[in-house]
């Protein structure tokens, strides 16, 4: 188990992870490692296990087999009632935001300060305006989240996920449904919050430009399985069949038969040696 | 031999649903009374705000139906009693069923109504939107900052709204009383004083708790349980109500065999 074991400036090591909902396995064996102040973003397209990656890996759902270290614990073996310490540690700005609609902005964003820490209410203050004014939402505390705009919710929601002081930052689908410019303004948030806290990011998406925009390095899935994974720069220049078909944005061909689809699978992993060995000699 | 099977797995399912109510509830008393001495604080402000909510607002609306069974009985009691001149007794009449049982079925059905389905509606709300996951992914359990006060309010407000409907109950009487029966105001509510047991009061009082645990668990466990998409919402309020309506007369049945034999009047 020792050469499995996370080496040091790695933050998050996947090995082999596997999930399953009942009997349906949605990842078939995931392994990577993210390092300390890198921006990985996960792309795949809808069904392909991306969201059911992240869930994991922010432990709302339970591995079926597999490791996951985050800072040093395995929260694939972790009791549910000790995941709490890891989770104090990392931030998640979900989709729709999932700000608490009965509470305004600025109690949205102090409550996990109220709930885990003991600050005077006035230092509390304090830090929730430093937050909000991070993600340039200063003065808006006293609004209820029905009253902001879908990109206002969003940076709401990355104000509350900043407020422990998070070591790593999960984004689920930061751009999806947003304008072409408020998305924009997000994806700046997101470079800045790397640049000025040196912290790590994960993010899923399928927004192509988004993802080319903010990621150091990127993972696509496919399917449930890692299809490839690589620099931005290497994932921009790849052969590999599925990650051309998926950054080119060409539509799947009909799959009539489990036999043929078997196929494109194979057919993919040998592409992908090929790949990596063309890689090598270079 | 299908038939059988059949019936073996609702009652499989059936106990199973119990089972889950159980945890959810005994999950929730573990925040409300064990918690605090071990540094997870309770939140009366948000117990305020719940019983608020359930009790207070709930006091008008529950004072009319009340008032109107309490006359209904007296009414119907008054039909049976005349046959045999007993008039004078539909104040002790009224007073049992309103306080042994009446009292507490109905406000449990008009909460169930108000809060029951709210509960199961706001949490499957909260549950569809992912507020539930970002409480989880804060390291706030959704038990503690979500059922637990709601548990605190319902055992807390379902007897006090229980007491009132009692004596509205008996007020709605006494307008038949005074009108038909030949009492006045003061000597009809002496009638009904002097007509009960503490016993009967505690009977249903303790009903009214055991109906609150009730309701919660099946409101915020079909909450919880939500699925996915806006309809889900809906659907997981009707199923709360319709969940909590029999399984608060269920309860309801089971204590009142155990008051009658344990040695009921």
């Amino acid at each position: 188990m020792d050469n499995l074991a996370p080496q040091s400036g790695v933050v998050i090591s996947v090995r082999d992870l596997r999930v399953k909902y009942g009997e349906r396995e949605i990842l078939h064996g995931v392994d990577f490692d993210v390092t300390h102040g890198e921006t990985v973003v996960i792309l795949g397209g809808s069904g392909s296990g991306k969201s059911t990656l992240l869930r994991t890996l922010v432990g709302l759902e339970r591995p079926s087999s597999g490791h996951i270290w985050i800072k040093g614990s395995d929260i694939a073996t972790t009791p549910r009632d000790e995941l709490d310490e890891i989770r104090k540690r990392i931030g998640m700005s979900f989709q729709g935001g999932a700000l608490f609609g009965s509470m305004t902005v600025g109690e949205n964003v102090a409550l996990p300060l109220k709930e885990h820490t003991k600050l005077e209410d006035s230092t509390i203050e304090i830090m929730l305006r430093l937050k909000l004014d991070q993600v340039g939402l200063s003065g808006f505390e006293d609004y209820m989240p029905s009253q902001l705009s879908g990109g206002m919710k969003k940076r709401a929601a990355v104000a509350r996920a900043l407020a422990m002081d998070p070591e790593i930052l999960f984004f689920d689908e930061p751009s999806a449904g947003l304008d072409p410019i408020i998305a924009a303004g997000i994806d700046e948030l997101i470079l800045e919050l790397k640049k000025a806290f040196e912290m790590t990011i994960i993010v899923v998406t399928h927004e192509l430009a988004s993802a080319f925009l903010i990621a150091d390095r990127m993972i696509l899935i496919d399917k449930g399985y890692i299809v490839a994974i690589g620099a931005t720069e290497e994932m921009r220049t790849s052969t590999h069949p599925r990650v051309r078909q998926f950054l080119d944005r060409v539509a799947e061909p009909e799959v009539a038969h489990e036999l043929d689809y078997l196929q494109m699978l194979t057919e993919d992993s040998r592409h992908a040696a090929r790949g990596a060995g063309q890689r090598g000699e270079a | 031999m299908e038939q059988v099977a059949e019936l073996g797995e609702s009652v499989t399912s059936g106990l199973a649903y119990i089972g889950s109510l159980a945890s959810l509830a005994s999950r929730a008393a573990y925040f409300a009374f064990i918690g605090p001495f071990r540094g997870k604080p309770l939140r009366l402000g948000r117990i305020v705000a719940q019983a608020m909510e359930v009790g207070v607002r709930a006091l008008p609306i529950l004072s009319l139906i009340t008032f109107f069974i309490g006359l209904i009985l007296a009414l119907q009691s008054a039909y049976e009693l005349r046959k045999f001149g007993a008039l004078n007794y539909v104040a002790n009449a009224v007073a049992a069923s309103m306080t042994r049982e009446l009292g507490p079925l109905i406000t449990a059905i008009l909460v169930i109504g108000r809060s029951g389905s709210a509960f199961a509606a706001e949490i499957g709300t909260m549950k569809v939107t992912e507020e539930i996951d970002a409480l989880e992914t804060m390291a706030i359990s959704p038990i503690q900052f979500l059922v637990t006060p709601k548990f605190l309010a319902m055992i807390i407000m379902l007897p006090c709204l229980t007491i009132w409907a009692n004596s509205m109950g008996i007020f709605g009487g006494a307008v038949f009383g005074v009108a038909q029966a030949d009492f006045t105001f003061g000597r009809y509510i002496r009638a009904s004083i002097e007509s009960l047991y503490i016993r009967d009061i505690a009977t249903g009082l303790i009903k009214s708790v055991m109906f609150g645990v009730t309701m919660t668990a099946v409101g915020c466990y079909e909450g919880l349980s939500t699925g996915a998409g806006a309809e889900q919402v809906g659907r997981s309020a009707t199923k709360a109500v319709v969940m909590s309506i029999f399984l608060v007369i269920a309860v309801d049945l089971v204590f009142t065999a155990l008051f009658f034999f344990l040695g009921g009047r």
